[in-house]
Order: structure tokens, then sequence, then C-alpha cells
């Protein structure tokens, strides 16, 4: 090495060193609060799982066919639905199968929660999205890894890190389209809003929010699919779910294992994707 | 006549705070738009602009595209701000200054005494026709009741009570301007804004549409300020229009004194194209009757030519008439094809009588003058061929 890089190098900023402190920080001051979090959380998702495991899974196949039906009106979709669990339920994963979607679903409700708000929020004032989009690029380009050991040290193993690692992953697909459905509203639409004498509120609630809505609900798919991405990674720091045995599969290089657990997260991903996603005839 | 909408002084402009109070003292000197744009960056939207709407009458804003109509119209329910001059909004009794009132008034203007209709139609996609129509009701905090039944009697206003449950794009363009009515009568605001709210729609339903604002208008007698940029349109429907060139109103007048007495070349252009048979009446090339001739003994001749006199009682009542020396009669230039060919005649006509009828009445009865009467009959002035011609060609 040259003598200036030498050099350069010998001062090295201990940025490392920082974040290390800084976390001993947290941990030696708020463990409680961390530690009651994650016990809460865990014990929500817990309790959800119990729930669905109580029901008997044929039941609950028919209840997940009938909401299919309910909201999108095809009863093609229905049956596939329907054969997409059974085939869960062949493969002997209908436990993990739950656990995965208790956390997806619970991981996209918090994600939408924030990112909705958020996302109007920075629709209407630019200086928030000015310092809110550097903040989602890093949220999104930031490898899962290198949050993955701050949160661990946090909140422990469980399912509490898994949720907050996929909602950190996930919320800022509805909060970009959320900010994208809400600018792009056309101006004569806000325009009569304004003309018939609407308030800030009647125009986020009858006409931006309306307008903005089939962007809204892709950002709740993008989300979902975003969350499903991440079971793997969550079963990593100890959730429970179809990730679980992947990494598992991974672990002993065992491929019949591996293909069914991977075959499980596509069918789970098909079904919430088709269920979620909300078209309008009245949009075109 | 009360007014509805005072517009005083009223100077827009588009900008920064800094480029907008840089632009003020250029705009009093009287610089044009590129002027101000290029020495301080503000966009002139319109300056100095006066202009009062009377209650029950179509005010039109004319001229070219960017000539600051919309801008000035939407200052009236305060789209855009103004940044010196009043706007009054006038609703019975009460009235406030838009450019200075509170949100609380702003809003009472917006949802009980402005109502607006947009070029592009601008209805909410996701809501149906009636849903669209019942919107600025919906804001206003109307119960649903009463809202489902004036949401109805606008739909049977625009003959639309069977599109009711649709959404609008399942509706022709025409159709959905109708729902636009619809939706800025459901509020009953005597005011009405139209920016251009039928340049999107092709020749024949344009035509239509007019027609049917005329019929709405005669039954409803809103005031009505209308965007333009067609003055065909604007002579149409206008009891009123202003011309605008450059953000500045250049001329305001009856549809007769803009035809007849165009104020300058930028007027004059505007309507070298127009048909004047198309605006004109009798009224506007008559020669009043103390300007016509006495033929003696209570007589008195309609033409300069004198070949057709009438009688006159003193109450300006026709009680004789003759033609080329001998008897004639005098009938209505409404009935025109009933009459016999044979029977020297003499047409009469009232002041809202299109030039075109009286052109055609001349050629009936063999160029005879066409007398002009008012509602209760009295003989009022006459009408040559010279006149006719004069008003044609614009002499
Ligand atoms: N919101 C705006 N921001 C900047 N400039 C504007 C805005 N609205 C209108 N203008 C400018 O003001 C001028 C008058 O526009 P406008 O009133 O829309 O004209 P018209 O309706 O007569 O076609 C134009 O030069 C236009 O570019
Ligand atoms: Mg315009």
């Amino acid at each position: 090495m040259d003598p200036l890089s030498a050099w350069i190098a010998d001062w090295k900023i201990p940025i490392g060193r920082w974040g290390r402190d800084f976390f001993d920080f947290l941990t030696t001051n708020f463990a409680w609060v961390f530690d009651t979090l994650a016990d809460v959380l865990a014990s929500i998702l817990d309790a959800f799982v119990d729930l669905l495991l109580a029901v008997p899974p044929i039941l609950l196949v028919l209840i997940v066919a009938a909401i299919a039906y309910a909201l999108q009106r095809s009863w093609k979709l229905a049956i596939a639905v329907a054969l997409g669990l059974l085939f869960i339920i062949n493969q002997g994963l209908w436990k993990e199968t739950i656990e995965t979607l208790v956390l997806v679903v619970a991981a996209a409700t918090v994600s939408m929660a924030i990112g909705v708000p958020v996302g109007i929020w920075a629709a209407h004032n630019p200086r928030v999205y000015k310092v809110l989009r550097p903040v989602l690029d890093l949220m999104q380009t930031l490898p899962t890894f290198v949050y993955l050991i701050p949160v661990l040290i946090l909140f422990g193993l469980g399912a509490a890190p898994g949720l907050i690692v996929t909602v950190i992953f996930a919320a800022p697909a509805p909060i970009r389209l959320t900010y994208l459905g809400i600018t792009s509203v056309p101006q004569p639409m806000l325009e009569a809003g304004q003309a018939f004498g609407a308030t800030k509120r009647q125009l986020l609630w009858k006409v931006e929010l309306p307008a903005a809505l089939p962007s809204i609900m892709a950002g709740l798919t993008q989300c979902i699919m975003l969350s499903l991405s991440m079971v793997v990674i969550a079963a990593l720091i100890g959730a429970d779910g179809l990730g679980k045995p992947v990494v598992r599969a991974l672990n002993s290089v065992n491929i019949p294992l591996g293909l069914e657990a991977g075959l499980a997260i596509v069918v789970l991903a098909i079904i919430l994707d088709r269920i979620a996603r909300i078209e309008r005839g009245s949009d075109r | 006549m009360t007014t509805a909408v005072n517009f005083q002084q009223v100077d827009i402009l588009f900008g920064t705070d800094r480029q907008r109070a840089d632009a003020l003292p250029l705009v009093d000197a009287g610089k044009s738009r590129a002027d101000i744009l290029a020495e301080t960056g503000a966009v002139l939207g319109c300056a100095g602009c006066d202009l009062t709407v009377e209650r029950g009458e179509i005010s039109v804003l004319m001229g070219l595209s960017g000539s600051g109509k919309s801008t000035l119209l939407r200052a009236v329910n305060r789209l855009n701000t103004v940044a010196r001059g009043h706007v009054t909004v006038h609703d019975g009794d009460w009235q406030a200054d838009v450019v200075t009132c509170s949100q609380a008034e702003l809003r009472k203007i917006r949802r009980e005494c402005v109502a607006m209709v947009f070029q592009q139609f601008a209805l909410l996609p996701w809501r149906t026709v009636a849903e669209n129509v019942g919107f600025g009701l919906e804001l206003a905090g109307v119960p649903a009741r009463e809202r489902t039944e004036r949401v109805m009697a606008q739909l049977e206003l625009v003959h639309l009570t069977d599109w009711a449950g649709k959404y609008a794009h399942e509706l022709s363009g025409g159709m959905q301007q109708r729902v636009g009515l619809a939706r800025a009568f459901a509020t009953q605001a005597p005011i009405l804004l139209m920016d251009e709210p039928f340049s999107a729609l092709d020749p024949l339903i344009r035509t239509k549409l007019q027609d049917e604002l005329l019929e709405l208008q005669d039954r409803l007698k809103k005031t009505i300020l209308f965007v333009s940029h067609d003055l065909e349109e604007a002579l149409k429907i206008g009891n009123r229009i202003s011309i605008m060139e450059g953000g500045r109103i250049v001329q305001t007048g009856t549809p007769e004194d803009i035809v007849l007495r165009p104020e300058n070349d930028y007027v004059r252009d505007f309507i070298a194209n127009v048909n004047p048979l198309s605006v004109l009446t009798a009224w506007n090339v008559m020669r009043d009757v103390r300007d016509l001739e006495a033929a003696g003994d209570g007589w008195m001749w309609l033409d300069r030519r004198q070949t057709t006199r009438f009688k006159l009682d003193a109450n300006m009542l026709v009680i004789d008439a003759e033609r080329n020396g001998a008897p004639a009669i005098w009938v209505s230039c409404d009935n025109m094809e009933k009459m016999p060919e044979d029977r020297p005649k003499v047409y009469w006509a009232t002041a809202g009588t299109p030039l075109k009828t009286v052109m055609q009445a001349m050629h009936q009865s063999q160029t005879a003058p066409v007398a002009l009467f008012d509602e209760a009959s009295r003989f009022v002035g006459a009408i040559g061929i010279r006149d006719v011609l004069r008003a044609v060609i614009r002499r």
C-alpha cells in the first residue's frame, strides 16, 4: 500500500465502534422497553396463530375460499384457493403456513398503518418528502443482514424481531405508492373539491384517497409480497413459519424439504396476491 | 339591477412572493406580460380588471388562449389568489370580498353562493352520476334524504334521470358535462362560473348544450360568468361580453356593442369573421321614429324613397298603411309564410327580431321597409334596405 493510503487507513473512523456503543447504550438503559415490546408482539402473534390452529384445517380452507369469493366474485378463484390450501395440508406444512400467514398479515397491516399516513403526509408536505426519500432508499437498499444484527441485539430471537425486520423491509412500498397516488390526483379533481367548498379533511377523504386508492392497493399487494420474501430471513432470527424448513433444508442440503417448503411459500404468495388485488370497474 | 359579482382593479400574478412584489410597479406602469416576465420572472395573470356582473345576466369573458380569462374567473372562488384589488360576491343582502374574507366565509361562498363548471368536466370517476351531482351537497352537510331529492330534481332538469346509477366513463362527453351542470345547479348557488364548459365537445353537441343552457337560464335566472374563446358562442349566450388581451380587459359591452363599435384593432380582428346576422336584431339597425319624415295629415314615411307610409293616432298606434300609393295591410313578420301574395303589405318586427328575419320580410314584401313595434304595438321606428346594408357591411 502506498504511504498516503496507509496513512488514511491508520486514521480509520470508528463508525463500527460508535454503532456498537450506541446499541450498548440502548440495551443497558432501555432493555426493558425492547423486552416488553418483544413480549407483547410475540404474544399477539402467538394468540392469532393459536386461534387459527384451533380451527380444523378443512374448515379454515373453506372460510378462506369464501373470503376469496366474497372479495373477487369468482368461483374459479375460490376453487383454486381451496386447492392450493389443500396441497399445503397434503404436504404437512399447515402449521408453518399458518405461522407465516400471521406474520405476513401482521407485517402488512403494520406497514400499511405506518405507510399510508406517512405517504399522505409526505405528499402534502414537499419538505417531509425530501427528508423521507433518502431514508426510504436506505431502508430498501441496506442489505437486510445489516439491520438483522441490531434488531437481534435489541429484541432477541423470536417472532417479534421477525416482524420488525419484515416491516422495515416492506413499509417503504406503501409509503411510496401512497405518495405517488396522492401526488398524482388530477388537478381538476382537486379543484372541483375546492370549488364546492371542501375542507382539507373532506378533500382528503372524498377526493384524494378515493382517487389514490388503486395506487394504495398496489402498495398493499406489494407489501404482502415483500413480507413473504422475508420469511426465510425472519426464520434466521427465530420467527416460526415456512422459512424454518427452508433454513433447515439449506443447512442439511435437503432437496425434498426445500422444494416442499418453497412451493408452499409460492402457493401462499399467489393466494394472497389474488385475494388482495382490487380492481374497480369505474377506474377506466 | 343589482350587482352579483364586482371586480375592482384586480391584478393576479403567478410566481414567488418576491417575484410578485417586484412585478407590481411594472403592472402599474402598464408593462406587457412579456416585459414583466423578462424583468421579474413573474407571470402576469391579469391586470387592472374592472367588471361588474349584474344579477341574472350571462357575462362572457372572451379572448385568445392565454389572455387571462380563466385566471380572472377563478378569482371569484379564490382558486387563484388575487395580488391586488377586490372581488366582491353578493348573495341577497350578504356580501364578502373574496380577496380578504376568512376561511369560513370562503367556504360559505364556495358552498352556497358560487358553483363551478369545468372544461374537462372534472367528475369523480369512482362516484355514480347521482353521487357526483350530490357532491357539493354532501360537502355542505346536507342530510342524505334531502340530498337524494335535490339530486333527482337536478337530474331531471338535465334529462339524465335514467343514468343516475351509471359511472362517468359510461357517458358521452355531452352527458358528462350535463352532469357537471347538474352538480353546479344542485347547490342552488345563485352564481355560476363556467370555464369553457363546452369547448371539449364536438360542434353539434356544443350547440345543443348551449341551447339547453339558455333554456335552463330562462327558468333559473342564475348569474353566470362564462369563459369562451369562441366569439360565436359568446355572442350567442352572452348578455354582456368582455374582451381580454394579455391579461387586460380591452372592451366590455353588449354583443351588438362589440360587433358594431369595436374599440380597437384587437377587437376588430376578433369580430372580422363574425356573421353580423347572427348577432344583430331589428333594434340595432332601425331608424328611430323621430328621425322619420312626416308625410302630412298624421302620415309618416317609413323609408327615404317614400314608397311606404303609416298613419298614426295620438298613441302611436298604426291606423292606416299605404304602399306605392295603394292601401296596404301591416302584419307581424312572425307569420310571414301564411300571408297571401297578392295584397300589398308591410311587415313589422319587434326589438328582438333577428336581422335575418327582417331581411326575409323585406324580400317577401318586394323590398318594403319593415316597421318596428314595441310590446304595446306602438310604432317606434322603421328599417329600410340601406339600414340593413350598412349594418351588414359595418360602415
Ligand atoms: N397556476 C399558474 N401558474 C403560472 N402561470 C399561470 C397559472 N395559471 C395561468 N398562468 C398563466 O397566466 C396566463 C393566463 O392564463 P389563463 O387565464 O389560463 O388564460 P386563458 O384562460 O385565457 O387561456 C397564461 O400565460 C398562463 O400561462
Ligand atoms: Mg382557460
